[in-house]
């Protein structure tokens, strides 16, 4: 498909139509949702991180008030399947309560339900569990020991996927190449988590033998596993996406409690709900985020060109498994940045602990990466003695070279990565920024300004689940939208999904606004259930302007062809001969000689003798699309196509530190741009501005710490420390647009923006104020402690 | 064993709400449970994101750090209780349509009771003031920057009409 | 009630501490006395040398109060710090100095100022320094029968009287990892007549350092006399390590914080 070059309502300024109903108290989140006669859950969690249950008493919970049932994993485990392994480990098994052992501490091992959230709490704390307490293992690298205790004995290690890649002559780059440097970047364990936390109601129909499910999910094929799970065919699980997600940017899986709350309605024939209270969503819920550390390797010459890169790359998945080894999958696609590096050697390992299990996080491993890569450039630039600025030039992907395919097969579409950084470097006014940052260095205090420009892959399909497990040939990830014009002549369309602040309702109505050239205002968006549903993927990885922006645009068009049909049928003249215009049709070059929109549509709707021959009544259009330019399965070497669109972004920051307590402050804040078309600027910068608040979060101030015995020690939001309004500055984007080839308006994924490059960005300002006293920190979040540290150490060694 | 229950007045939202309730229940699930104003959220329930803040007697706080008997003989005010007298949205809640100082919209009525609790004492804050007021409202959605822009927009707005 | 129930039973204040560990199922009382209805323990009086609180007045009341603010100003200036907007609406003085936290404003500028707690029981009533009220961490000297009924902050009389609150959290609002707290007058030649200084979250209690701060009497407050204090104060101290803060650094910022409470009371002090 062909950018478009002018738009009527694409990339204007238009409010969401999805914000009257939340400003007003009127969203609808799963916890509004109260079916007569529900029920609901409490949990008993493990207190250990690793131990044999040895018994269950569970007679005291009965027979406290209220109470109606009290679930083990013993029951549930022999009615129920495992959910999804994802790569090929069959025996990590995984349930919503534990059998036999726990894994983590904050486990699932048992589930009270009772008249009401606090009377199942209450009989939850009567429910004795006794452990016998196992050898458990936290750290990663300790995991991949010899003598490792194991997280799943049966699977014969803590190792989920290793694998080393190489692409292109490394070791001759290596040999050859004027200079080197190694070092390890370490990406603290962080994860979205959104202010809502994970909840699904569910009620089970006898008569009709349907499981109804209202959940927060954003999770592709979430109807499917969760019929698998519980041994149903698929058409007795009916998702409802007609449910508001109150923030998600990854996490919102939730198989697990779907899988549980199905199973008790099914038992116990009531309604049921279980919303996660916050210290079961930090410790059980499964959600936290990648925990990685990288060895980093890079051959460069003296002029700043770098020509080979290794990357070894060990993530923590905690333990069990599920899609997150993927998450070392993703950035295959990116693997070199935005630079034109030559060859590669890639090395992900996926490793399990007895931490709290992973789940997808905003960018699906890509930031972590790009953070690795970003530092790589800035110590680059330093070991030279170069600005980074001129490492990062001199290194882009140049404009005039796209499409680009890198080493590891992945083709990029298009960019302008020069013109997007010197756009945000005199946003910012760079020379003055630099003037700012010395004014600082003299009054005594640290300065620093950072830099980071990398890429966001997007609407891509899932094929590194074939990647990373030749078994699971997943290459198909289309995206869907059917557009309905009713008798009166007002428009519908109808998603597949729930969404969860993207504004999927906005952009759809946008599209079929600007194809159909009807007011977007005056046009309905609506969501499928997933048995009405045509097929989708959810909102993951950055793809929904794109594909389902491109099946709503697919969907109006033929609406529109149809329209031009009717004309054409009516004038006994061909359809070129037509020309379609605000919903009417006209004879070219004689415009009173048309039909009205609402004529074409009656004759659509009621007047059969006047339809074409062969064409359908009514007027609907339904429209699936693939992924443009996937779809092949990878090479021998693991070279892969998955993600047709890179955006890129920018970023100069400028982060002052006083020195006697180590406290960072941000004082000034550009993200540079380039998603393409933007349908809609306003959501497309708030997603943006989120995502960098996400991304300071991650650099600064967030970290699920373990304690030595296996205990989270930030359970709360007390110690999970949110950003808010405070520590996160002013911030300014700076927006430039290179149209992608292969989309329908020249759009590009933009929902992981901001936050693949805010953490690096960052933690380059921090090493650059850190820089004259020598000091370096290269593991994330940076906190208060840390700078502190790195900054008396450095004196301390000054001063002997 | 079945709780004691106590009788409570509270006028919420302008209208006086009787009830007979447990001595623990608090007062957002009271609102969000038994009144089904499900507009108060609730994000931690200890006291830290915001979600849940509604005002009393004006004044912003967090009903999921008070019991309903608390409330008794207060005035309650919830984010459906923003709109102006003939439903239509307030200057404010406009603003936040207009900036989009929203996303999901989980943490956005929490945003609104502590923005228009600030705007109520003080029409023209300045953007330190801003951030101070709703410093104790976590967002994950939307970085902050357009919710300020909202309620700067919405102070803008709210001193052209008093003119 | 709490003469009957003793510890089964609990004062819910502001309910700001209370409630979470409640909901975290940390703390679960048997009876809970709510005192917020109270009228006679809401009161602000501001007398000639000592500024009196009722303990459920509301932290927001005591922020917003002109006259204490003219002669106690610590109280305005450690409650900036303290949660936010929405939790001082509710929070009480009293509920934060039974509370105890180490790592509390309140408490410390109590510390630092010698209040003196005015407790009462069935039995009768009996009053307290804030030295010997805080006994450790989340810990004091009350019965569990005995209502913290006023506070009452000692309001220091010499013209040039400057004081400062400064402290160090991770993201504002939350509680410190360190604080720090200063109150010094001056005579018409800038000499010391009298100081008063202390640290919050470097101990079990907060700490005040009068014997360190007595040897500030009689100096200009040059930077090397605050200083010199300032790190005999911190070297003083033994904190704790948790998840944000080590001991070490705890009680580097002790002495950096004290020193910089000390030099802004001093140039508040020099101002007037
Ligand atoms: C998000 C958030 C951030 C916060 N940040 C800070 C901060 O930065 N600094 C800070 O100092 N505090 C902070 N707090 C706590 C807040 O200041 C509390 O208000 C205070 O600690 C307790 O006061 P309260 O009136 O709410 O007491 P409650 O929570 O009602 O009670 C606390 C304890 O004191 C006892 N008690 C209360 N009143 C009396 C009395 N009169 N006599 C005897 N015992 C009594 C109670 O029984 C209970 O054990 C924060 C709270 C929240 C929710
Ligand atoms: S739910 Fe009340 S502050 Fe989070
Ligand atoms: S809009 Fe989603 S959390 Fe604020």
């Amino acid at each position: 498909m062909r950018a478009m070059t002018s738009f009527r309502y694409i990339g204007a300024k238009r409010r969401a139509k999805e914000h009257p109903r939340f400003v007003s108290g009127r969203g609808r989140f799963v916890a509004d949702i109260a079916l007569p006669g529900m029920k609901h859950v409490a949990l008993v969690a493990s207190p250990h991180a690793s131990a044999r249950i040895v018994s269950i008493k569970i007679e005291k919970a009965l027979a406290a008030p209220g109470v109606l049932y009290v679930l083990t994993g013993e029951e549930f485990c022999a009615n129920t399947d495992s959910l999804a392994i994802g790569v090929d480990a069959p025996k990590v098994t995984r349930f919503a309560l534990a059998k036999d052992v726990v894994r983590y501490a904050g486990e699932w091992v048992a589930a009270v339900v009772a008249d009401s959230r606090a009377l199942a709490e209450d009989a939850a704390e009567r429910i004795e569990v006794e452990y016998e307490p196992l050898p458990h293992v936290i750290d990663p690298e300790a995991a991949l020991k010899a003598d490792a205790p194991l997280v799943h004995p049966a699977h014969g290690s803590n190792l989920l996927y290793h694998r080393t890649f190489v692409w292109g002559p490394v070791e001759e780059a290596f040999a050859n190449a004027e200079h080197k440097i190694a070092f390890r970047a370490v990406w603290g364990r962080s994860a979205t988590v959104p202010i809502e936390t994970f909840g699904v109601a569910a009620q089970w129909d006898a008569g009709t033998g349907i499981l109804d499910i209202w959940a927060s999910i954003q999770m592709p094929k979430f109807p499917d596993q969760v019929a698998r799970a519980l041994r149903f065919p698929g058409n007795a699980v009916r998702v409802h996406h007609d449910v508001d997600v109150g923030g998600s940017y990854g996490v919102k899986r939730g198989l697990k409690h779907a899988v549980l709350v199905g199973y008790l309605t099914k038992t116990l024939g009531v309604p049921v709900r279980f919303i996660e209270d916050r210290l079961e969503n930090l410790r059980g819920g499964d959600m936290q985020g990648p925990d990685r550390f990288f060895d980093m390797q890079l051959a460069f010459d003296t002029d700043g060109a770098i020509r080979a890169m290794k990357i070894r790359a060990v993530d923590d998945v905690g333990a069990y498994a599920g899609r997150s080894p993927f998450q070392l999958g993703k950035p295959v696609t990116a693997i070199c940045g935005p630079y034109a590096i030559g060859a590669i050697e890639y090395e992900p390992t996926s490793v399990m602990t007895n931490k709290t299990p992973q789940e997808a996080v905003r960018g699906f491993g890509q930031s972590p990466t790009n953070f690795a890569i970003e530092r790589a450039i800035d110590r680059v630039a330093r070991h030279l003695g170069m600005d980074s600025i001129e490492v990062r030039k001199r290194n882009f992907i140049r404009k005039d070279q796209f499409p680009y395919t890198i080493p590891s097969g992945s083709t990029y579409d298009s960019g302008d990565y020069h013109a997007v950084l010197d756009k945000t470097l005199a946003a910012i006014d760079y020379g003055s920024l630099v003037r700012a940052r010395d004014e600082v260095r003299r009054s005594g205090r640290l300065a620093g300004i950072g830099i980071a420009s990398c890429l966001e892959p997007s609407g891509g399909n899932s094929a590194f689940e074939v990647l990373m497990n030749p078994k699971n040939e997943n290459t198909t990830w289309m995206d869907s939208c059917l557009v309905r014009v009713d008798l009166s002549g007002a428009i519908t369309g109808v998603i597949n999904n729930s969404s969860a602040g993207q504004g999927h309702e906005s952009l759809v109505s946008t599209v079929l606004g600007e194809i159909l050239e009807r007011d977007p205002e005056t046009i309905r968006v609506v969501r499928a259930d997933s048995l009405t549903a045509l097929p989708s993927n959810s909102p993951v990885g950055s793809r929904m302007a794109i594909m389902l922006g491109g099946a709503a645009a697919g969907a109006a068009k033929t609406i529109k062809e149809t329209l031009t049909a009717i004309a054409a049928h009516n004038f006994e003249c061909s359809p070129e001969d037509l020309e379609y215009h605000d919903g009417s049709v006209n004879v070219k070059g004689a415009s009173s000689k048309k039909f009205s929109w609402d004529q074409l549509v009656e004759i659509a709707h009621r007047k059969f003798h006047k339809l074409p021959p062969g064409l359908e009544p009514g007027l609907q259009a339904k429209f699936v699309w693939e992924v443009p330019t996937g779809g092949a399965l990878p090479t021998p070497e693991g070279r892969i196509q998955i993600y047709p669109c890179y955006a890129f972004e920018a970023h100069v920051v400028l982060v002052e530190i006083d020195p006697d307590t180590g406290k960072p402050m941000i004082r000034r804040y550009v993200c540079g741009h380039d998603c393409g078309v933007m349908i809609n600027p306003d959501i497309v910068h708030g997603m943006t501005y989120g995502g960098i608040a996400h991304g300071i979060g991650a650099a600064l101030y967030e970290k699920f710490a373990y304690t030595e015995d296996g205990q989270l020690a930030s359970g709360t939001f007390m110690d999970y420390l949110i950003p808010s309004a405070m520590e996160v500055p002013a911030l300014a984007i700076v927006d430039h647009c290179t149209p992608s080839p292969l989309t329908t308006f020249g759009q590009k994924g933009s929902g992981e923006a901001g936050y693949l490059g805010a953490p690096a960005a960052i933690a380059n300002a921090v090493n650059d104020a850190l820089d004259p006293l020598g000091a370096s920190i290269d593991a994330l979040p940076i906190s208060h402690l840390a700078i502190w540290s790195a900054i008396g150490a450095r004196k301390g060694a000054a001063s002997t | 064993m079945s709780e004691t229950l106590h009788a409570v007045s509270v006028e919420v939202n302008g209208r006086p709400r009787s009830a007979r309730v447990p001595a623990r229940l608090s007062l957002v699930d009271w609102l969000r449970e038994d009144l089904f104003l499900t507009g108060t959220h609730v994000g931690c329930e200890h006291g830290i994101c915001g979600a849940c803040s509604v005002m009393l007697d004006g004044q912003p706080v967090r009903a999921c750090l008070m019991y309903v008997v608390q409330a008794h003989g207060h005035r309650v005010t919830t984010v459906e209780g923003l709109a102006k007298p003939d439903g239509s949205m307030s200057v404010l809640q406009d603003s936040f349509c207009e900036t989009h100082g929203l996303q999901c919209g989980y943490c956005t009525p929490g945003m609104l009771i502590a923005t228009q609790a600030l705007l109520n004492s003080n029409p023209d804050p300045t953007e330190a003031q801003i951030r101070d007021a709703i410093g104790g409202n976590l967002c994950r959605c939307t970085g902050y920057q357009q919710i300020v822009e909202a309620v700067q927009l919405a102070a803008e707005r709210m001193a052209k009409e008093a003119k | 009630m709490l003469a009957t129930h003793g510890e089964s039973a609990k004062l819910l204040a502001g309910g700001q501490s209370l409630v979470p560990m409640m909901a975290m199922r940390l703390v679960r009382p048997g009876w809970l006395v709510d005192i917020n209805e109270i009228a006679v323990l809401k009161f602000v009086a501001v007398e000639k040398d000592v500024a009196r609180t009722g303990a459920c007045t509301r932290q927001c009341v005591v922020e917003r109060d002109e006259a204490l603010a003219a002669r106690v100003p610590l109280l305005r200036q450690a409650l900036k710090w303290v949660g936010h907007i929405q939790t001082r609406n509710r929070g009480t003085v009293g509920g934060s100095l039974a509370h105890a936290d180490p790592c509390a404003e309140l408490p410390l500028v109590a510390q630092v100022l010698g209040a003196r707690m005015l407790l009462r029981s069935a039995k009768g009533a009996r009053t307290l320094e804030a030295e010997k009220f805080f006994s450790g961490p989340m810990a004091t000297s009350a019965r569990p029968d005995e209502c913290l009924e006023e506070i009452h902050w000692p309001a220091w009389s010499w013209r040039r009287t400057g004081s400062a609150f400064t402290e160090i959290s991770v993201r504002h609002g939350d509680f410190a990892m360190v604080s720090a707290a200063a109150q010094v007058a001056i005579d018409g030649d800038g000499r010391c007549v009298r100081a008063a200084f202390g640290v919050g979250g470097a101990g079990g209690t907060p700490l005040a350092f009068p014997k360190i701060a007595a040897r500030l009497v009689g100096t200009r407050l040059d930077d090397a006399a605050v200083s010199d204090a300032a790190h005999a104060a911190a070297a003083e101290t033994q904190p704790g390590s948790d998840l944000h803060a080590s001991a070490e650094y705890r009680r580097h910022l002790a002495g950096v914080l004290a020193a910089r409470a000390l030099r802004e009371a001093r140039e508040r002090a020099r101002s007037l």
